[in-house]
């Protein structure tokens, strides 16, 4: 008993304790490789100056690390609400109607092909250098996931679940999107979500750097500036950064999104 | 006076490329009020077909299908109908799903709330009350599909193989509570099944049904007393008949 218990102490330590160390050997080899072997800031910056430009982004004088959270952030909100609400009505749409499948279906199999960043020339001449030429990129990238999988889900309906919804007086169409092919699909539109704001991250910081947005503050604008003044230090924080939010914003997602259907699912996702 | 009345009714299958399957040749049938119907036949002789038409779900070629002398126009809770496969919502909770049909018809929450409480307890899942379709076995989620049904008051309870995949023993427990149940509401119910056994057991009368194309073979009046004991002698006499029925339909043709 006692050894069964010291047993699992054991292994909650070795969870914990081994990807720690294997972080911490990354880092010190990357330190060590930075300053006596390559010797070149520009090339590799060290784990310590990194740090250091990390500290003066934040809080230095000159830093604008927050600001450009805050504004990225915003960027993706607009093209990820965007593509929310053009998505998932559309893919409805197409799922739940003959004529809309038939109408759109090749529209859509025409724009989703297109690598969304090369609507940043469109993006910048439709909306000019604002927020929503960055957020008209996020959009275009994160559009179609949502809008192939509401498509899906409506397909994939089974049939029974219709038919019991009309003898159970759910006769109007309405009323089957609504009550029954909806909720059905649920778990496939969450999905489409997921995808689609690992795409709208990935596409704004191309949107940034080529130019689209009010060209002062973003994650993508200011990695690139960076670039340009050859403070690779910093262009590492701003990695860092965004692959970190990026971890989060999924995290919160799964958390407060997944976990419901996962209830009813019984499985996870 | 019946509740159901059918004539003439015929139905086929038209598929591109493929000649038309008469599921359906010269039905008349007239089931009575709380009657128990069975339909019994082979695989493939129409039985789904003819329960789906009384639902409303299918449209008959030719004939008349009546409810309550009003002619069946398309899917009504006045029919109720519990599928061969599992059918309940699984984004529901089981009280949401018996709820469902008095939510369809604007029934306030906390009345429906009531209503299918009641019906919860005619099942006897009082304890799964918030629990999910996929946290139940297989039995359970038929009784709370019958449940459903009910909640709607319906006029005719129309039953597909409902306990078709269910082992022997659950099957035997699901008919005995079925028969508890019919008594309890006074339901008309149209059973479906390919099993000879479980329509002797259950019905008032049995309607045999025979294949391509799918007819009424013979409708036997069942008189047994209930409850039913299979191993009494007339049981099996019964069964033994209206299975040397079915071979005499199939090899016909
Ligand atoms: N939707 C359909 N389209 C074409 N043929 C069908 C359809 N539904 C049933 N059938 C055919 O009608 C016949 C009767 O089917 P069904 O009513 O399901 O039989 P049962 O329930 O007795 O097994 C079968 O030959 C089947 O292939
Ligand atoms: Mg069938």
């Amino acid at each position: 008993m006692t050894a069964d218990m010291d047993n699992k102490k054991k292994n909650q330590l070795r969870r914990i304790l081994i990807p720690v160390a294997s972080v911490l050997a990354v880092i010190l080899l990357w330190q060590a490789i930075a300053v006596y072997i390559i010797d070149n800031p520009f090339t590799l910056p060290s784990f310590t100056q990194v740090l250091d430009a990390f500290y003066r982004n934040l809080f230095g004088p000159r830093g604008t690390l927050t600001k450009d959270v805050v504004i990225s952030l915003y960027h993706f909100a607009i093209g990820l609400s965007a593509a929310l609400c053009i998505g998932i009505p559309a893919g409805i749409a197409m799922g739940w109607f003959r004529t809309a499948d038939q109408a759109l279906n090749p529209l859509v199999e025409i724009l989703r092909p297109i690598p969304p960043l090369a609507w940043i020339p469109f993006a910048i001449i439709w909306f000019g250098l604002t927020h929503a030429s960055a957020g008209f990129i996020i959009f275009i990238g994160a559009v179609f996931p949502i809008l192939v999988n509401t498509y899906t889900g409506f397909r994939n309906v089974p049939n029974v679940f219709i038919e019991a919804g009309k003898v159970l007086g759910c006769t109007s169409s309405l009323g089957q999107i609504k009550n029954i092919a909806f909720p059905s699909a649920i778990p496939e539109i969450t999905a489409g979500i997921r995808i689609s704001m690992g795409v709208g991250w990935m596409c704004l910081v191309g949107a940034e750097i080529f130019g689209a947005g009010t060209g002062r503050f973003g994650l993508g604008k200011n990695l690139w500036t960076y670039y340009n003044l050859h403070q690779m230090d910093s262009v590492v924080v701003y990695m860092l950064v965004l692959g970190f939010i990026g971890i989060v914003l999924d995290i919160i997602f799964r958390h407060y999104v997944t976990k419901q259907t996962v209830r009813w699912q019984g499985q996870e996702m | 006076m019946s509740i159901v009345s059918v004539a003439h009714l015929n139905k086929v299958f038209e598929r591109e490329g493929q000649p038309p399957t008469v599921a359906l040749a010269d039905i008349n049938l007239e089931i009575d009020e709380k009657e128990f119907i069975c339909l019994v036949g082979p695989s493939g002789c129409g039985k789904t077909t003819l329960l789906r038409i009384l639902a409303g779900l299918e449209k008959p070629t030719s004939g008349d299908v009546r409810l309550d002398d009003m002619p069946i126009a398309g899917p009504d809770p006045q029919r109720g109908m519990v599928f061969q496969e599992y059918s309940l919502f699984p984004w529901k909770s089981v009280i949401e799903n018996i709820a469902f049909g008095l939510e369809m018809k604007g029934v306030s929450k906390q009345e429906r709330r009531q209503v299918a409480e009641e019906y919860l307890d005619i099942v006897n899942l009082e304890q799964f009350r918030d629990a999910y379709p996929h946290e139940l076995s297989g039995g359970m989620r038929q009784r709370v599909a019958i449940a459903r049904a009910l909640a709607n008051n319906p006029r005719v309870l129309l039953m597909d193989e409902p306990f078709g995949a269910l082992d022997a023993q659950t099957r035997n427990v699901m008919q005995k509570e079925l028969l508890e149940i019919w008594e309890e509401t006074k339901k008309t119910i149209v059973f479906v099944t390919h099993s000879v056994d479980e329509a002797v057991y259950l019905a008032d009368r049995i309607v045999v049904l025979s294949p391509r194309p799918g007819k009424i073979e013979e409708v036997i009046n069942v008189d047994l007393a209930r409850p039913r004991d299979r191993t009494e002698p007339m049981f099996a006499e019964l069964r033994k008949y209206i299975l040397r029925r079915m071979e005499e339909g199939a090899s016909v043709r």
